[in-house]
């Protein structure tokens, strides 16, 4: 992971510090991963999103993917949940394989998931208690009065007061919608949570507060969570480990801490965002 | 030959169409036959598409009715052939009128809406949020639609037929001056059973048809508000042109001698 100083910053070198599988999993992966992604490729017509990209996630462990709009980040969550096929590569969950998985398989591999989705994806045709409940009903039988209490127990959970449970999405804030969508993320008590972008479009105190409101639900249900964003500020708070995404493969990992000595200047860039650097003379080329 | 790439890239685009709608009426097709059911979600779509429906697709009918009526008597006047009227109007209620046009205007009202509502989903990452719950999304969006479609339309045309052909009675009784029973007496006469079934069979077919474009191109929008507005009308359109060209293909079926 020491950086190549022979290419660094050149963009027809590529970016440095291409983290290998087995670095990843080095410097703080774990040795049994819950995710485990090996070469993925991922491309929309000519447009290669994934060029082989390698990320594990440890059972219990709180990774942030980071990088630019577009870089691939969503793309990534979607192919673990089976939403997009991936042209090459694996992807494990629990040792199982879940690329080429179809029809019931993957339902119970999606059962392990909660995802919070970038816009909270709330139903509109549906009450805010039932969209907490919707997992437990419809995902896992459940009786609607047993679902009912679960999902008012969880919207106070993430500080939203019980007659919120009988709004519409409509009737919400941004924030709420959050909380409500983080609320049905946790609804089942999920192993694996997503968080896709889980602060865009909130005011930095909201942010700070679903930041929050994310640490200690992951903490409480004992949860393994894979996020990506942008924001800085919420990648630190959240995560034990960081994981930057460009070019469509993983530059870096580390932990936490680490980060502001990667050494690694596409990293330095993005992280202090910066105009200027290799970055955005590869956007300017 | 830069020609032929055109003509190429179109027949592909085709081809692909097909191809991506024949799969998609396959697997639709198959979870209206699968459980987990939902018998509640299926509740609310007969609702939506039967019972709300009924004002447009009854005011359809009346309107119709009378002025097939109108029309027919101006021209079997010429013949000394006014007392047809009953006859023609009931032929062509239930054979044709009834559930081509209950059918269209179907089509505009709860194709278009299920294109809307179900591309509002897609763009806004609500039918992948019911993927990863766990939920298929044929099985709890577009099924119920098809099953609602295919039983609700059949009810919605015997209405349609039975308002049309009233309002066919209020002129003829009213402005042409017909006897009322002899009317009655006419048009229960000449009114067939095999007539009216294949109304109820088109019927169907056009509810299977309308509900299945418009969750198929709202299944599929693409793109923010554009796109959604896009599939609505493809949505619409497609529809509109199936319905006209199946009911062509239904009545060779039933009346080709």
């Amino acid at each position: 992971m020491t950086p190549g100083p022979s290419n660094e910053g050149d963009p027809n070198e590529g970016p440095p510090n291409q983290a290998s599988p087995a670095e990843s999993a080095s410097r703080g992966g774990p040795q049994s991963p819950k995710i485990r992604i090996r070469d993925l490729y991922k491309s929309f017509g000519t447009k290669h999103v994934l060029s082989g990209m390698d990320l594990d996630v440890g059972a219990g462990e709180s990774v942030v993917v980071i990088g630019g709009s577009g870089s691939g980040k969503s793309v990534t969550l979607k192919c673990v949940l089976g939403l997009l096929q991936p042209e090459e590569g694996s992807i494990q969950v629990d040792g199982e394989e879940v690329v080429g998985l179809g029809g019931e398989s993957l339902e119970l591999v999606r059962r392990k998931f909660g995802m919070l989705f970038q816009n909270a994806a709330l139903f509109d045709s549906l009450t805010v208690w039932q969209n907490v409940a919707f997992g437990l009903i419809q995902g896992q039988g459940m009786a609607r009065r047993q679902a009912r209490e679960i999902a008012f127990d969880r919207l106070t959970a993430v500080g939203l007061e019980a007659e919120v449970g009988n709004m519409w999405p409509a009737e919400l804030s941004g924030g709420m919608r959050k909380r409500v969508g983080l609320a049905r993320a946790i609804a089942t008590s999920p192993d694996i949570i997503f968080f896709d972008e889980p602060t865009t479009g909130l005011d930095p105190i909201m942010g700070d507060v679903i930041d929050e409101l994310i640490v200690k639900c992951v903490r409480e249900l004992g949860a393994t969570a894979l996020s990506i964003t942008h924001d800085m500020a919420s990648a630190r708070k959240i995560s034990d480990r960081i994981a930057m995404l460009y070019d469509g493969r993983i530059i870096w990992a580390g932990p936490t801490a680490e980060i502001d000595r990667s050494n690694n200047p596409y990293v330095d860039q993005f992280i202090h965002g910066r105009a200027e650097g290799p970055i955005a003379s590869m956007v300017n080329a | 030959m830069p020609i032929l790439q055109p003509i190429g890239r179109t027949v592909l685009a085709f081809l692909e169409t097909v191809g991506r709608l024949s799969l998609f009426t396959a697997i639709s097709t198959s979870h209206c036959m699968r459980p987990p059911f939902y018998p509640r979600l299926l509740l609310r779509q007969m609702v939506e598409i039967g019972y709300y429906s009924l004002p447009v697709v009854g005011l359809t009918a009346i309107f119709t009715g009378m002025v097939l009526a109108l029309q027919s008597y101006t021209g079997f006047a010429r013949f000394s052939a006014e007392s047809a009227i009953p006859n023609v109007v009931i032929v062509s209620i239930t054979r044709e009128l009834g559930p081509v046009l209950a059918g269209l205007m179907v089509a505009g009202r709860v194709g278009a809406s299920m294109a809307a509502e179900i591309g509002t989903m897609r763009v806004t990452e609500q039918i992948d949020a019911l993927d990863t719950l766990a939920t298929n999304p044929f099985k709890y969006l577009v099924a119920p639609r098809l099953l609602a479609g295919v039983t609700m339309l059949p009810i919605l045309v015997l209405t349609a037929d039975i308002i049309g052909v009233f309002g066919g009675y209020l002129v003829s009784i009213f402005k042409l001056g017909f006897n009322p029973s002899l009317y009655i007496k006419n048009t229960w006469d000449f009114m067939e059973a095999l007539d009216v079934i294949s109304g109820l069979v088109k019927a169907s077919v056009f509810g299977f048809l309308i509900t299945l474009m418009g969750c198929y191109h709202g299944y599929n929008s693409k793109g923010g508000a554009q796109g959604v507005g896009t599939a609505t009308t493809n949505a619409v359109v497609s529809a509109s042109v199936l319905i006209l060209s199946s009911n062509y293909l239904i009545t060779e079926l039933f009346f080709a001698r």
